[in-house]
């Protein structure tokens, strides 16, 4: 399905919405007005009544969001995803930023193929932040050439999908990116206690036979990552958090930490491994989906401010692929398109507005040193319109990623993005 | 007339089911009593035995039961992933069935490879076994054993001894007993019994004495030697002393004991030749009994049309 992508006329309103500014954390009924793609004004009452409008009563105006984890699979797996149908799967859920992961084929692991991104991301509409690699192709042995990464516009550096066993090289990653400002994230299960675990190893494990992988691999990992980087002195973000065990570790950490950060993904929050009963590899993720306990716990730890970030880890895979048995088929789901929906449903009576979009927009932007302030005149609109009254299901159709890995299809979801400004495009769903 | 078009699980499987293919099982036990040991109840029907992993025991008994039946039967024989061989499991599957098929019976190594089968073809399927997850013929063939040598199942004590995080001959007869009013304990060391295993309904003891004196039967899994890479056990000499079914330790207890055993079995290992050969074993009844319970799961599902509707236990 080709995305509905608007070129901006001149100028637009986006008339009487309710501004929701995470920046200021002020949320009021206004008026945006936009000319040329920039924010021109923005308006608490008598909006001009002379040029093209969008009426957004009812409608909330943010930020757009920023994702901090996907998987966009260009180079090597563009039958997967491109740099270009992952924009337009983000921009159907609302998001205008977005860092890819380099686990790409071949991965981004230079200063080339960091290149090869922001050139190719450049005449896209949402704004491509490549992470990149912790170690030579991945293989957690060597460091990168991080300056020169840094330099050409890696905004991070991790291995993800693959951990950094090897405790040592994860110490210099931590010291040696620590001179460049940047984050290191780790993707956190250890290898020798996951082995072939193919989901959580608890009672559902025990009684339908799939080979588990333990709450402690994430948990252990976590805590030896978290003490690795205060060693250096370097920051941290801890990717799709799954497990109590972990949440207690950053806890802890943060009670005289400044330097750690933690994100956690939609289906962490909406699904326990009770859906593993089906065997239906959409399921099948890293790390694995967890109990009721560890789902109710991620909730508790966005309340209580510990996890501040939501990321989809956005993994499209082939039809094909997920469609073999349960130890083949891989790791992951799409997860840009339903994301908003998802999250508001499950935190909308945990959370209000305000704080659930701070989850998507400022607190992922402050891990990464992006721009917070998007409410300002005169600077390139980023904006993503909500429904956050609307019930919907998702569907086949309001997939716009190539993959259709998911298994989000057919769940009622609540909250909707109506439409979003990104690098002088708007697109309305 | 059975509630579910397939049989892939005896999890949530209802009891009189199972008891229904077990009294069904013991009518087709006298038809291998006879000198012409074939009954024409599935004339006209076609199965297809596809295994994905090695299984000579299984396909010979589920080919022997279609054969007594009259069923004609297609063996497919594939070992490893499909995947690799460049043609998915979908596509294999699929085209048998395109040729018009009646019922498939599934081995895979993978867990779920039965259930996920059913999302691919009509046929009926039939679970022989996926990976780690159950082998629910074997424990039907394993109820029916017992209840020729007790009379009933009903408030029986047996132990299931070995290597149970691994075994799905384990976890079906775990689920098929409790549901028929068993009492199982499991018996193995922690490093084979899985976590969380509280969730099973079944007790858990790490002393096979306790589960000797305790138990009205015994079934002994086999210690699957291909593991040992992955240290499990500290050697297979301490797990013989603290596991097996040996005849000095038969000889201590000196009691009315049944065992039983899956097969293959490791003779010396987790059973001792005498004990396998001698009085208390039904071994070889479990595999007469087999060809039956097999006949009568075929039978039941095959000769009787069960309406597309009552495959509720299957999608959850």
């Amino acid at each position: 399905m080709k995305m509905n992508l608007k070129k901006q006329p001149k100028s637009i309103l986006l008339k009487n919405g309710t501004i929701i500014d995470p920046h200021r954390q002020k949320s009021y009924s206004g008026n945006v007005l936009i000319k040329n793609g920039k924010i021109e004004e923005i308006l608490r009452t008598d909006a001009p009544e002379d040029i093209p409008s969008i009426d957004c009563s009812g409608k909330i105006i943010t930020h757009g969001f920023c994702d901090l984890h996907v998987h966009f699979r260009e180079p090597g797996r563009e039958d997967k995803e491109t740099l270009e149908t992952g924009c337009n799967a983000a921009l159907a859920g609302g998001f205008t930023r977005v860092c890819v992961m380099p686990n790409t084929n071949p991965p981004l692991d230079s200063p080339e193929s960091i290149r090869f991104i922001m050139e190719k991301s450049k005449t896209l509409s949402v704004h491509i932040h490549p992470i990149g690699a912790i170690t030579k192709n991945q293989d957690g042995r060597e460091l990168t050439e991080m300056g020169g990464m840094v330099e050409a516009g890696a905004v991070a550096f991790s291995d993800d999908g693959l951990p950094v066993s090897d405790g040592q090289v994860f110490r210099l990653a931590c010291e040696y990116a620590k001179m460049f400002g940047v984050p290191v994230i780790n993707h956190a299960e250890d290898p020798c206690i996951r082995k072939n675990g193919v989901m959580h190893e608890g009672t559902v494990s025990a009684e339908i036979g799939l080979a588990g992988n333990p709450d402690v691999s994430e948990s252990s990992m976590v805590n030896r990552d978290l003490e690795l980087s205060l060693l250096a002195g370097t920051r941290l973000h801890v990717p799709h958090v799954s497990a109590e065990r972990s949440i207690r570790h950053i806890k802890k950490t943060l009670e005289f930490s400044k330097l750690i950060s933690s994100e956690v993904t939609p289906h962490h929050l909406y699904f326990n491994h009770e859906s593993l009963h089906s065997f239906d590899t959409s399921f099948k993720v890293a790390p694995p989906i967890r109990t009721e306990k560890d789902r109710l716990a991620l909730i508790s730890a966005l309340k209580e401010g510990i996890i501040t970030c939501i990321a989809t880890d956005h993994a499209p895979h082939t039809v094909e692929e997920k469609e073999a048995d349960f130890d083949e088929a891989p790791f992951g789901m799409i997860g840009l398109e339903s994301c908003f929906g998802v999250v508001n449903k499950v935190l909308k009576n945990e959370l209000d507005i305000m704080e659930i979009i701070c989850l998507i927009t400022i607190n992922p932007r402050e891990v990464m040193g992006f721009e917070t302030n998007l409410f300002k005149k005169g600077i390139p609109a980023e904006l993503t319109i909500l429904d956050t009254e609307k019930e919907w299901i998702f569907g086949l159709d309001d997939i716009h990623s190539k993959s259709r890995n998911t298994p989000f299809i057919d769940e009622t979801l609540f909250g909707k993005v109506i439409g979003c400004f990104s690098k002088g495009n708007y697109f309305i769903s | 007339m059975l509630s579910n078009r397939h049989l892939l699980r005896l999890k949530d499987y209802p009891g009189e089911d199972i008891q229904s293919i077990i009294d069904t099982a013991f009518q087709f036990r006298e038809v291998l009593d006879r000198p012409i040991k074939r009954v024409p109840s599935l004339q006209g029907h076609t199965i297809v035995n596809l295994f994905f992993e090695n299984s000579t025991r299984t396909r010979i008994s589920f080919e022997l039961a279609q054969k007594r039946l009259s069923a004609d039967i297609v063996n497919f024989s594939g070992t490893g992933s499909s995947l690799k061989k460049g043609e998915s499991f979908k596509d294999t599957v699929q085209n048998l069935e395109a040729m018009k098929i009646d019922a498939v019976v599934i081995r895979h190594p993978v867990p779920g490879s039965a259930n996920q089968l059913t999302r691919f073809v009509d046929a009926v399927v039939i679970n022989a076994g996926d990976g780690t997850h159950e082998h629910p013929t074997q424990a039907i063939l394993d109820m029916m054993s017992l209840q020729e040598v007790f009379g009933s199942l009903k408030g029986l004590k047996i132990g299931i001894v070995g290597d149970i995080t691994h075994s799905r001959v384990a976890r079906s007869n775990i689920y098929g007993l409790s549901t028929m009013g068993v009492k199982v304990k499991l018996c193995g060391p922690p490093t084979l019994i899985p976590l969380n295993a509280e969730v099973l309904p079944a007790t858990i003891s790490y002393s096979i004495d306790e589960v000797i004196d305790w138990a009205d039967a015994i079934i002994v899994l086999r210690l699957q030697l291909e593991r040992m890479g992955e240290k499990l056990i500290p050697s297979v000499r301490e797990y013989r002393s603290l596991f097996g079914i040996t005849s000095e330790r038969m000889k201590i207890h000196n009691k009315q004991l049944v065992i039983m055993h899956p097969g293959p079995m490791n003779r010396g290992i987790e059973i001792d030749s005498d004990v396998a050969d001698g009085k208390h074993a039904i071994i070889l009844n479990q595999v007469l009994n087999g060809v039956a319970s097999r006949m009568a799961i075929l039978y039941l599902l095959l000769g009787q049309k069960i309406p597309e509707e009552t495959e509720t236990y299957v999608s959850e």
